[in-house]
């Protein structure tokens, strides 16, 4: 195990970047920071130790930034960490490249910090010339308005021109066409009347169309940012590297990209399989049941092939590399998802669906005024400019700006509030529309340990023995048989061999002993047990027998996911059909499906048969919400209409899903789908009201009543007016009965497996 | 009249001075950690005694 902790803080080391005045800079993830109380208990506990420069927590994103003046001190700094009970991970540097949304959010904050002052002056000078102002005092009003507008524009603007010209060189048009073209149109105008002495300048209400527009555009970048940080701070220290073994027999831990085939590794318990290999020496338990979705434990010997993303459970195991990390079977998942992914790229946003129509709409209407006052007026293209360029800012684009933007933001609070994290912002829209939810088994409907389910009536002396042998072995049957008897004493032995496959076998009081496969124990125990005939139906069985004596029988069951049941019924009330794809065998699956009361259930399901069931479903005109955690589910996380990964999930899975879950409680889905399906009502409200806005709007503007005060007007109010409605996914109360039972965060006792006493 | 040429350059100044104050927030992290930032104000750093 030392050796396994040596590679540990190796890949700790390489997390670490130096910094260029001295010092290294480490960052890491601490999930359980939650309160101002944290901060102190960690910043002290930290800035003392020897060698730390500066340590500084961030709450909102639940990391610290320590630097170091030399690498190894951080070594002692993550141990200090889980000492005081803040187990932290490093973060890769390469992962913190979040620089580049960082810089366009924090430059879109600039361009609206620029455009909220220069709305705040025009609108003095404005106000004043709306109250009376004329001759010299106005026309010097205007030409300060003037002065202000025309960098500002040019400033803060830029977001806007370069997004209208990019869509205007592909041939299409997007929202920003026609915000740019009103925006230049009325500032060219304005400055046309302010130098030549005209009574109406627009200057306020380009300005302010800018400032109320980058908000909108500000919040949806923000969101994005977080949603991504959140699941890169989730994101563990997966096979980043591995321990190779050198011809000389020393260890050393290299980086992935390094190792090449015939490469020798060793792979400690607790460490997952970085590439594809052959045991060479060695044999272990391995879980595979993030590869292939199959629960229970493999055994594995000298000989046998092993697939990477796999975990090495009990023993310690050398490896003849026969892929590289890009050939493994990992990077053939990654292909699929890239596939996969490519598919969903055609859902096109709603707010971009709109823009499609408002667009052209707004350019007609604008035009037919303009044509429609040049024929009325008998040619005097001042005015009808003037009116072409009210119609263009009166039509709401402000609205529009931040209808969609401002309830995808409150959504994501609702969602983070209660553990869940959203990666991309159209996810909302596309969870909001599902009809039908596929549930992977192992993983997502369960919890990765298992719980005793039955056995035999034990003797005090018994329970003792089983115990001292269950608590020497790290494989989950016998944790959960050691957490069972957690009363029983140990009795202490320092003969106990792990006998990776089988199971545990010691001498206590000088009888061997053994608990593991029941063949394996019958070997020992007294011949003609019974019970041997009898076949294991469920689940895993295992046996326990002292030389000589009959032996004692445990079922194990796979722990069920707390809230699996109430979510389920809470989904059926959503009138979402659900069913089950997963790779375990058929028998387990379908005790679980009997239990939850699915109908729809298949086992056995690779990769490639889940990710074609699920396009066979999208076929038959079903929208797919895919909840799942392991690598064989990504493709199928990323074909589906929407996705959610608990996250306990794979690095892989994690990264395919739209939405990931913080807690334990399966009660999550149907609240996402809940939040999102209210979030589409207001969208769609929301675009309502901007419609019915012009309904008025638009006609005044064309009949040439909209003078620059009405524009400023009409435009905030309608701003207002949407945002207000947007709030209210704060206060839904149908969602807060949800809420509440997500505060509950503890998994409460297992609803499948019978709740186990230490009555026996 | 002759006041607002003492008005118009304050006005725009109290203006300046609130943008500058802003992109300046900005500039140094303080929208970084706004919940830490609400938290730390209810800390005080003596030792508990």
């Amino acid at each position: 195990m030392g050796q396994a902790a040596v590679s540990q803080h190796d890949a700790l080391l390489q997390t670490g970047a130096a910094l260029p005045k001295g010092g290294f800079e480490f960052i890491f993830s601490v999930p359980s920071i939650h309160c101002g109380g944290c901060i102190s208990k960690i910043e002290r506990a930290v800035s003392t130790l020897p060698g730390v420069n500066s340590a500084r927590v961030n709450l909102t994103l639940k990391r610290l930034r320590v630097v170091v003046g030399s690498l190894r001190d951080i070594i002692e700094v993550e141990e200090t960490l889980t000492r005081i009970g803040f187990p932290a991970t490093p973060i890769e540097h390469g992962d913190v490249s979040e620089a580049d949304g960082d810089k366009k959010a924090s430059s879109l904050l600039r361009a609206m910090g620029v455009a909220g002052f220069a709305a705040g002056n025009i609108m003095l000078l404005s106000v004043s010339v709306w109250s009376g102002a004329d001759g010299p005092t106005r026309d010097l009003f205007h030409l300060i308005s003037a002065l202000i507008a025309i960098p500002v524009v040019i400033y803060s603007g830029q977001v806007f021109f370069r997004s209208a010209l990019y869509a205007l060189r592909g041939g299409r048009l997007n929202m920003d066409v026609p915000i740019s073209l009103a925006v230049l149109l009325a500032l060219g105008m304005s400055l046309f009347e302010t130098l030549t002495g005209g009574a109406d300048a627009y200057f306020d209400a380009a300005v302010t169309l800018l400032f109320f527009l980058l908000i909108g555009r500000y919040l949806d970048q923000h969101m994005r940012d977080r949603a991504r940080k959140s699941v890169v701070s989730l994101s563990r220290l997966s096979a980043k590297g591995a321990t190779r073994i050198e011809a000389d027999g020393k260890l050393v831990y290299v980086p992935l990209d390094v190792i090449a085939p015939d490469m020798q590794l060793r792979v400690f318990p607790g460490d997952r399989i970085p590439v594809d290999g052959t045991i060479l020496r060695g044999g272990s338990d391995l879980d595979r049941s993030l590869v292939t979705g199959e629960s229970a434990l493999v055994p594995a010997v000298a000989g046998d092939a092993v697939e990477a993303g796999t975990l090495n459970v009990t023993g310690s195991i050398d490896l003849l590399v026969t892929k590289t990390a890009d050939q493994s079977f990992l990077s053939e998942v990654m292909k699929m998802l890239e596939a996969a992914e490519n598919g969903r790229g055609g859902y096109v946003r709603i707010a971009d669906r709109m823009a499609s129509i408002y667009a052209p709409a707004v350019h007609l209407l604008a035009l037919a005024a303009f044509i429609g006052w040049l024929i009325i007026s008998g040619g005097d293209w001042h005015r009808a400019l003037t009116i072409a360029i009210a119609v263009l800012i009166v039509t709401c684009p402000c609205a529009m700006g931040l209808a969609v933007p401002v309830v995808h933001v409150v959504g994501a609070t609702r969602l983070f509030q209660n553990g869940i994290l959203m990666r991309d912002g159209s996810a909302l829209e596309r969870l909001a529309e599902i009809d039908h939810v596929v549930f992977d088994k192992t993983g997502t409907l369960t919890m990765g340990d298992a719980s005793v389910t039955s056995f035999a009536e034990l003797s005090g002396r018994d329970r003792a023995r089983i115990k001292t042998l269950a608590s020497n072995s790290s494989h989950p049957a016998s944790k959960a048989i050691a957490h069972m008897l957690k009363d029983a004493p140990d009795l202490g032995t320092d003969s106990v061999l792990e006998k990776p496959g089988y199971g545990v076998e010691a001498s206590i009081d000088g009888t061997v002993m053994r608990l593991g496969r029941p063949d394996w124990v019958a070997e020992i125990a007294a011949p003609g047990d019974p019970a041997s005939s009898e076949t294991a139906s469920q689940g895993h069985r295992l046996s326990f027998a002292r030389s000589g004596a009959r032996p004692v029988r445990f079922a194990l069951e796979e722990t069920m996911r707390s809230g699996a049941q109430d979510a389920l019924s809470a989904l059926q009330q959503q009138h979402i059909s659900v069913e089950i794809l997963s790779g375990d065998g058929a028998e387990p699956v379908q005790l679980m499906a009997q239990h939850l009361g699915i109908d729809t259930v298949s086992a056995g399901e690779t990769p490639a048969s889940k990710f074609a069931r699920i396009k066979d479903l999208q076929a038959a005109g079903h929208k797919v919400l895919m909840v799942g955690d392991g690598i064989n589910d990504a493709p199928s996380l990323a074909a589906g209409n929407a996705s959610m990964a608990p996250a306990s999930a794979s690095d892989i899975g994690r990264q395919a899903a739209d939405f990931v879950f913080t807690r334990d409680s399966l009660e999550a889905v149907p609240f996402a789908i809940g939040i999102a399906r209210g979030a589409g009502r207001l969208v769609r409200g929301n675009f309502a009201l901007a419609i019915l806005y012009n309904c008025i709007a638009v006609p005044l503007a064309m009949a040439g009543y909209v003078t620059p005060l009405v524009a400023a007007i009409a435009m905030s109010a309608s701003s207002i007016v949407v945002v207000g409605n947007s709030l209210r996914l704060l206060g839904t109360s149908g969602l807060r009965a949800h809420s509440d039972a997500l505060v509950n965060t503890r998994p409460s006792s297992t609803g499948f497996t019978k709740p186990v006493g230490a009555k026996a | 009249m002759n006041l607002l040429i003492f008005l118009i350059p304050v006005a725009l100044g109290l203006g300046l001075l609130g943008l500058g104050a802003f992109l300046w927030s900005l500039k140094t992290g303080q929208y970084e950690d706004p919940e830490g930032a609400a938290a730390r104000i209810l800390d005080n750093d003596d030792e508990p005694l």
